[in-house]
């Protein structure tokens, strides 16, 4: 019998390569290729008046140099602009190279290509630049504010600007027994993903074909925009996503300057050519996210119920906006998380700063929303003096109500409706987790030792599986092994697993049988990318619907040959028999070569399908509506998202003298519906746990006014050591989603979501005032102890 | 320069500001050892100097010369199955992405030389030297003592 392994914890197929060094990373890849290092920006704002290469047009092994004016065709183009959006008024991206102005320290101006990457950084030194500076923007005051332009033709430095109503929100408000104001903020931060960007090319001159890879999170989206810029037809243009070392967001955008910049470079010199993003670099030119600003009016009645929400924000948006207005579009309609106030309105308004650009990092938008909402009830909780949960608990949406229409559009275009989630079963679970009830014991126990500590709370929705679409394409071959391939890439998800795992059960063969490849557009080309939450929920359900192609055809081919109804055949450990009589079978394998009609054999397994071998003389080889090959693709497109849900708790403890935050306990219930691989999701669940720690207590972006970011390296970005991030309980509740054949939701942004809002939680808990920034370091912290005890 | 590495004496001509990690992956192509931060941070580069973790981002290839370095493909065993703690990753979960996984082995790999026996704290505090991006490091503790067990119990390691 086939064991199933849908829901079962597979060890995954990824790793004894990876553990061992065989792992193939971008970097790892074309050493013999030429190096691409970059001059870039050291200005945040500023005018180029002269670039001076003669110092360094001597140096042994350099290739070439290139600025702005060698850039040819569409490559001289601005870069696109993906995401386009009524609200987006004023959209701009840049260009592969500045062209005359640049709008961020970091943005590229000089590509310099040579025999090695030491070389060519030598280069990159030797090149003198001159400036006129201009007067930076830098935060979301400042862009307000609009002393300075990040654009000249952009006015009050507004990229975008929206509103949204459900139902009259200000009136209910006016009206309402009881009402609160709060200003949020939110510092940014950044996906750090261990691996850098990075871009190979091959030119093969002879069929005038290009071949590249990108550490990149759709392969699909990099080669259909190369192909645009270097004006090739697709079919000459193949993107392969090699093992990535890590994503979270940073490489879904595309294309990156040198992701144009490099193939260019290929073509033109006829040479294969690398780039492999350093860290500096990563800070410097990739993306940042969470920087937002929000003002909260809001009324509710004596129970604790909202009656109006009123949410204005101010989102920095970096210097460009080549991935849309998505981030805040996320956080208008996310911020609800569980709850259904009476009434609703939220407007936007999408800055430019002299930054880097701001594209969706794990969580994208959600932790800023639901961080704002959170403190909300809080907020609520604390001026009634009702128990936090209580008032949760009153404005949840019942699981009778689902599926919930909340009168939004969601970033996907399509209505914001919840399709499954029991959310008071999640708070009980959580309460029953963490101990919720009985934490005031807890809290006097350590009161009793001078100690001090506080619990938090947080929910969150989370739309997953967004469309349009993905495919899944499954190939039984004569020797048994089964192919798989789905267009979206792989960063650390385990999809050569979880995919593997679904192919085992639906087709019946074992798992190791099965052969996933992702992010190839030679194996497949059509697809969108992985992102928001939605590798599982898309590729796997186009998959299971592939792979049950398959299994039909094999069934009624093999019925064919075992003279039997395909209806009495079942499948188990690859051999196909009738149900109840297991000495009529064939084995799948069989059925390949069956499915197959050769004229040649080439092996064994192939002589049994040769035309003297096999065959109804009386039809065609291959029947009119049939093809050859035991194999099947389908593809997945959902009406809507599927929403996913979590509450976390955290108990901490701050430390008198330094305010430092300790965490004691950190408690996560999660449904993603059903689940595939319970250690995967896990996994997923600690890594984004890790970095909502990350974002609550020790990462951001310290830029000063000029527009330098002072901390662009791992020595002064602190990101967390495992001495920081706790160990973190899990519960599971798992609804299933009705949307989808499989009945599952997304996993992979989750735990990040509520950091901000479940620390600022237990932190005010903990302390007694409020907390209305994140993240919040202990100086800071200590500061506002400080102050809290002067004003009083 | 000469060297050993995972075990074979090599004499390689190398510029002297070549760093260790880039004539391990570019000149030898033993790509297991990456780079994640290029200024001794991160812990991806981390290789065995001598039997000793050190950053291989940090050191010119030069200066290690009559040295034996061992890498992570060094640790799988010789029949080509996985090392004791590469196979307490996996048996673990205590990889995502595998990206800074080489440091972490070759780390550990040298920790449990010295501390066979660990404590939860102790795995933790081992690996507060290495920044792991995916997992929340819990999974990574979990095959610290993974790997400790598996000594335990006489489980084949031939290095």
């Amino acid at each position: 019998m086939t064991t199933k392994s849908f829901g079962e914890p597979i060890l995954r197929k990824e790793d004894p390569r990876l553990v061992s060094g065989q792992g193939r990373y971008l970097d790892d890849l074309g050493h013999d290729a030429l190096a691409a290092a970059f001059l870039r920006s050291p200005h945040a704002s500023a005018r180029i008046l002269d670039i001076d290469v003669s110092d360094a047009l001597d140096v042994p092994g350099l290739i070439g140099i290139y600025t702005y004016e060698d850039l040819e065709g569409r490559v001289a183009e601005p870069l696109p602009l993906l995401i386009p959006h009524p609200a987006l008024l004023n959209g701009r991206t840049g260009y592969p190279l500045a062209n005359e102005y640049v709008r961020h320290v970091g943005e590229a101006i000089v590509m310099v290509i040579a025999e090695d990457r030491y070389i060519a950084e030598d280069v990159v030194d030797l090149i003198r630049v001159s400036f006129e500076i201009l007067k930076p923007v830098v935060g979301i005051e400042n862009a307000k504010a609009a002393h300075n332009a990040v654009h000249s033709s952009v006015p009050n430095n507004v990229s975008a600007h929206s509103v949204k109503e459900v139902g009259d929100a200000r009136a209910m408000i006016k009206s309402a027994p009881h009402k609160l104001l709060l200003d949020l903020f939110i510092e940014r931060s950044a996906c750090s993903p261990l691996e850098g960007k990075g871009v190979y090319a091959i030119w093969e001159e002879d069929s005038q074909e290009l071949r590249l890879w990108s550490s990149t999170q759709t392969s699909t989206g990099v080669r259909a925009a190369v192909a645009a810029k270097l004006d090739l037809p697709l079919q000459k243009v193949e993107c392969i996503a090699p093992d990535v070392g890590g994503g979270f967001g940073v490489k879904i955008m595309h294309p990156w300057p040198e992701e144009v910049l490099i193939p260019w470079a290929a073509r033109k010199l006829n040479r294969p050519v690398k780039w492999s993003e350093d860290r500096r670099e990563h800070f410097i030119s990739s993306a940042h996210e969470r920087a937002q600003e929000h003002h909260i009016e809001v009324g509710f009645d004596e129970e604790g119920r909202i009656l109006g929400l009123d949410v204005t924000f101010f989102h920095d948006n970096g210097a460009y906006t080549p991935y849309g207005i998505i981030i805040p579009l996320i956080t208008s309609t996310q911020l609800l998380g569980p709850y259904k106030p009476a009434s609703y309105r939220v407007e936007f308004t999408s800055l430019f700063t002299n930054t880097v650009l701001v594209i969706p990092y794990r969580g994208a938008g959600r932790p800023q929303g639901v961080f704002a909402m959170e403190r909300t009830v809080d907020a609520i909780a604390k001026y009634l003096k009702l128990d936090r949960t209580v008032v949760r608990e009153r404005n949840f949406i019942q699981p009778h109500e689902m599926p919930y229409d909340l009168g939004l559009i969601f970033q996907d275009g399509r209505p914001l409706e919840y399709d499954s989630g029991d959310f008071p079963a999640s708070m009980a679970m959580l309460k029953k987790m963490v101990g919720w009830d009985d934490f005031e014991t807890m809290r006097s126990e350590y009161a009793a030792q001078g100690r001090k500590i506080g619990i938090g709370i947080a929910c969150y929705v989370e739309g997953t599986g967004v469309g349009p679409y993905e495919g899944g394409f499954v190939q039984v071959e004569t020797s048994g092994r089964i192919n798989v391939a789905t267009g979206l890439t792989s960063q650390g998800q385990g999809h050569q697993t979880v995919f593997a795992q679904i192919v085992a059960d639906e087709l019946g063969v074992p798992i190791e049988d099965v052969f996933v490849t992702t992010g190839d557009t030679r194996r497949f080309p059509y697809a969108v990318g992985t992102f928001a939450s939605r590798a599982a929920v898309m590729s796997g359900n186009a998959i299971a619907l592939a792979a049950r192609q398959v299994r039909d055809k094999a069934l009624r081919l093999a019925g064919e040959a075992l003279e039997c109804d395909p209806q009495d055949l079942e499948i188990v450990d690859g051999i196909i028999r009738v149900k109840g009589d297991h000495s009529k079978s064939i084995a799948l394998k069989t059925v390949a070569v069956l499915s197959n009609p050769l004229r040649y054999a080439f092996d064994e397994s192939a002589k049994a399908a040769t035309q003297f071998a096999v065959g109804d003389t009386s039809k065609p080889p291959v029947p009119e509506d049939q093809e050859p090959g035991l194999e099947g693709k389908d593809y997945y497109s959902p009406m809507a998202s599927t929403f996913a849900n979590g509450m976390h708790a955290v108990i901490i403890e701050i430390l008198p003298e330094t305010a430092e935050v300790k965490i004691l306990r950190y408690v996560v219930v999660h449904d993603c519906g059903r689940v595939i691989n319970p250690m995967i999701v896990e996994g997923q669940i600690h890594g984004g746990v890790a970095q909502g720690v990350a974002g609550a207590l020790y990462e951001r972006m310290a830029y000063d006014e000029s527009g330098q970011l002072q901390n662009a390296s791992f020595m002064d970005f602190l990101m967390p050591y495992s001495t920081e991030i706790p160990t973190v309980e899990a519960g599971h509740l798992e609804t299933p989603s009705p949307l989808n054949p499989l009945g599952i939701k997304g996993a992979g942004e989750a735990g990040v979501i509520p950091g901000s809002a479940v620390f600022a939680s237990a932190i005010e808990d903990a302390e007694g005032f409020e907390i209305r920034r994140m993240p919040i370091s202990p100086s800071e912290l200590w500061e506002l102890r400080r102050t809290m005890k002067e004003n009083a | 320069m000469e060297i050993t590495v995972n075990g074979t004496p090599l004499s390689a001509r190398v510029p002297a500001r070549r760093l260790l990690s880039d004539f391990l992956r570019h000149d030898l192509r033993l790509t297991g050892t990456h780079v994640g931060c290029e200024h001794g941070v991160c812990g991806a580069c981390t290789i065995l100097l001598e039997g000793k973790p050190v950053r291989g981002c940090l050191i010119f290839a030069v200066s290690v010369t009559g040295s034996a370095v061992t890498t992570v493909e060094g640790l799988v065993n010789n029949d080509g199955s996985l090392g004791i703690v590469q196979r307490a990753f996996h048996e673990s979960h205590g990889l995502q992405c595998g990206f800074c996984t080489p440091g972490f082995i070759t780390t550990i790999h040298a920790f449990l030389k010295e501390n066979p026996h660990p404590t939860e704290e102790e795995a933790r505090e081992a690996i507060a030297g290495n920044l792991c991006r995916c997992t929340g490091y819990q999974n990574i503790i979990k095959s610290v003592m993974r790997a400790a067990e598996l000594i335990d119990s006489g489980v084949r390691d031939d290095h």
